[in-house]
């Protein structure tokens, strides 16, 4: 077992050189860029045997990809946000191919405005696809987690493309320790790809994804999927008992912290949770019985394990670092499905945060908490606020003035 | 299939390897087209297909192919052939697939697809020098939603988005030419009832490797309006009033493999297909009719000055 620092791309792209995978489609995009050139880098210098191909686009790149894993070969892919969008038509499209692949989403906010900071709406436009979604939160799960996400889409129960999402800039770009696998050792946790019968061979002639008239075979096909991606749950929690027993790391489909006896509790996605973390400590610290409830399987959605984790607690304090306009964010309105008509619900006090790379402080973790128990008190659950601080505005109005000026005096010609 | 056997219609194979019964229609050139390709192109091959009317070939659990198919998306085919083809070079170098199992990867797609929003994928897949063929069959609209403009409309044609006395103002754009400024191993126009010429087409591209185009003008009697019956007659006639000229660009020169002599007028062409029938009716639009034959003329003159260059003319 080797200890090396590692960016989140560069566990990324460990990932797959450990995966030993054959097929890199590419296309470059801000924040993924690294994981290219390095799985670049190594293909070119021999370190890795697989073809790496630029595509003209991430549109391309998925077809590419999807088209690769059906002949039988395993591929790796990575993109990021208008990436994803762009390939969004083929992300829908793949997954009924039943031809495994791992995608890492480099999580980056959507235009408009145009930005590079993250959040999560670009990973969860693709929630409805088909893609199984695994979401990190730390380097070393990046790394753990491609491996994890092949032998999961690889099972013969599955057959499925699975996303390992990590966030931009706050992991993409930043430097962890993390635990490389001896190859052996995963040689042993992921055996050669099986393509399972989905190949082109001259000798099977085979038709694949092939139109359908009407709703009845098409129906079917689509309930075939979904029940693959249902059946995954299961087969996740073999696959990552299996995973710990080999390297020893526990990686659950959602991760509890300090919340067994917890009254109050955070539940969001990704790194940002890492914060989360570090307000419990303090807020434990001030006497406050808070924990962090954190889904790291998206898709299929683990919802036993979910309300095993919150059922019984007083409320739940849902940060989402998306928004659905009009309505507010994903994660708390799944969790509100998973938990409604059941005893013991906690009460959801849902916030947006965390947007575009906005930093969520500490305070205002504290401050989330203080709203929740204030919520509880009063029996009556709040709608979703957007977090934002009377500075921050100060700031934008200045923005706007100076805006104004420019236009307005600015330009005599 | 040696490209030195065909000789004549008698030297075409024999066994016809495309099933029948397919949901195209009556009179289908894009179907007479695709039948004498696969004839030639073979049973070991993978058809990589773009959303348009032969789509429609495979639909489950139905398939007219010998070979295999995967359908992709309009945009994205020559994607699909580039991880198909990436994919089977890997199992082979890797020894994990032998070589009798190969195949060669077809796209096959409409011109819809193929002069618009496939082509940024198209020119990528050229320009990394695929090995694969792609066919285009053109009926100059988009067919399969009942014919509306594409990039490869006609000058003055009439479409469901072009019904005025004018027709289709723009000029049919010259994906030929666009292929061969990308130097690619092989291009060539075929059509369904040249059936000889299109064999030895097919052959001599199945003896190279790289991005090999064929592109199939494919008369459409739904989108055209005329009746199914005279689809190889007006195949004949867009070839020998010199509408389509036939060629094919190989060792980096274009050369026509087919050149009217003599040139019958493009009214010939026009006056059979309900499209044009505005320039004929209720009077005569002569200086339309003149138009189209000006630009016919301006390219034969090109090429009868021995020009090769790729870019002459502008295609009628």
């Amino acid at each position: 077992m080797t200890r090396v620092l590692l960016t989140g791309n560069g566990a990324a792209a460990w990932g797959a050189r450990l995966a030993d995978v054959d097929y890199v489609p590419a296309f470059p995009i801000t924040p993924q860029t690294e994981i290219v050139e390095t799985l670049a880098r190594w293909t070119e210098c021999g370190d890795l045997d697989a073809r790496l191909v630029m595509l003209e686009s991430e549109h391309s790149m998925i077809t590419a990809a999807a088209a690769a894993a059906a002949t039988g070969v395993r591929v790796f892919t990575a993109t990021s946000s208008q990436g994803l969008l762009y390939g969004m038509e083929m992300v829908y499209t793949v997954t009924g191919w039943r031809a495994p692949f791992v995608l890492v989403n480099v999580s980056r906010a959507l235009a408009s405005p145009i930005t590079l900071e993250p959040d999560h709406t670009d990973v969860l436009a693709a929630r409805d696809s088909g893609f199984l979604q695994i979401h990190c939160a730390s380097c070393q799960e990046v790394l753990d987690s491609v491996l994890i996400a092949y032998r999961l889409a690889e099972h013969e129960d599955v057959r499925l493309p699975v996303l390992v999402n990590e966030d931009g800039f706050y992991l993409s770009f930043t430097r962890e320790p993390v635990e490389l696998p001896e190859p052996e050792g995963v040689r042993r946790f992921l055996p050669p790809f099986a393509s399972g019968g989905i190949e082109f061979r001259a000798s099977k002639p085979i038709s694949q994804a092939v139109a359908v008239l009407g709703g009845t075979p098409y129906s079917y096909f689509r309930y075939e999927t979904h029940l693959a991606a249902e059946s995954a749950l299961a087969v996740y929690e073999g696959v990552a008992d299996a995973f710990a027993r080999a390297f020893g790391r526990c990686w659950p489909a959602v991760e509890r912290y300090r919340s067994d006896d917890a009254d109050l509790v955070f539940v969001m996605l990704g790194a940002f949770a890492t914060k989360a973390k570090d307000a419990v400590d303090r807020l434990r610290e001030a006497g406050w019985k808070i924990g962090l409830v954190r889904p790291r399987l998206l898709r299929p959605y683990p919802e036993d394990a979910l309300r095993q984790a919150l059922l019984g607690k007083r409320a739940a304090i849902v940060i989402d670092q998306n928004l659905s306009m009009g309505k507010g964010g994903v994660v708390h309105t799944e969790l509100a499905s998973a938990l409604y008509g059941h005893a013991g619900a906690p009460m959801l006090v849902p916030f947006i945060a965390g947007l575009g790379g906005r930093d969520i402080t500490p305070e205002e973790f504290y401050e989330m908490a203080k709203v929740a128990r204030e919520a509880v008190v009063a029996g009556v659950a709040p709608r979703p606020r957007l977090l934002y601080t009377e500075r921050e505005l100060r700031e934008v109005r200045k923005l706007q003035a100076i805006a104004a000026a420019e236009r307005g005096g600015g330009s005599s010609t | 299939m040696k490209e030195s056997v065909i000789k004549s219609m008698k030297d075409l194979p024999s066994t016809h390897l495309l099933g029948a019964g397919t949901a195209m229609c009556a009179g289908c050139g894009g179907l007479e087209v695709l039948h004498e390709i696969y004839d030639v192109l073979g049973a070991k091959t993978v058809f990589v297909n773009a959303a348009g009317c032969m789509t429609l070939l495979s639909t489950y659990p139905f398939t007219p192919f010998r070979g295999s198919w995967l359908y992709t998306s309009m945009a994205s085919a020559a994607a699909g052939a580039q991880g198909v083809r990436d994919a089977l070079d890997l199992l082979r170098r890797k020894g994990r697939m032998s070589v009798d199992e190969d195949l060669t990867a077809v796209v096959l797609a409409g011109d819809g697809s193929s002069y618009g929003m496939g082509l940024a994928a198209t020119s990528a897949a050229i320009e990394r020098g695929l090995d694969f063929v792609y066919i285009c069959y053109d009926n100059e609209g988009y067919g399969n939603t009942g014919q509306q403009a594409s990039g490869a409309t006609p000058h003055a044609a009439h479409t469901a988005t072009t019904v005025g006395p004018l027709g289709h103002r723009g000029w049919k754009k010259d994906l030929f030419a666009i292929w061969v400024a990308h130097r690619p191993a092989y291009a060539a126009t075929v059509i369904g009832a040249e059936p000889v010429d299109l064999a030895q087409k097919i052959a001599r591209a199945m003896s190279l490797s790289g991005p090999r185009l064929i592109l199939a003008l494919a008369p459409c009697p739904t989108g055209w309006d005329y009746d199914p019956q005279e689809t190889v007659e007006i195949g004949r006639l867009a070839v020998r009033t010199g509408v389509f000229p036939l060629k094919e660009y190989v060792d980096g020169k274009v050369v026509h493999t087919k050149v009217p002599h003599p040139r019958m007028p493009v009214e010939a062409y026009l006056e059979r297909q309900g499209r044009f029938a505005h320039l004929f009716t209720p009077s005569r639009n002569g200086a339309a009719i003149t138009e189209i034959q000006s630009a016919v003329d301006a390219y034969w003159r090109e090429v009868n000055n021995g020009s090769e260059r790729a870019e002459i003319g502008r295609t009628p």
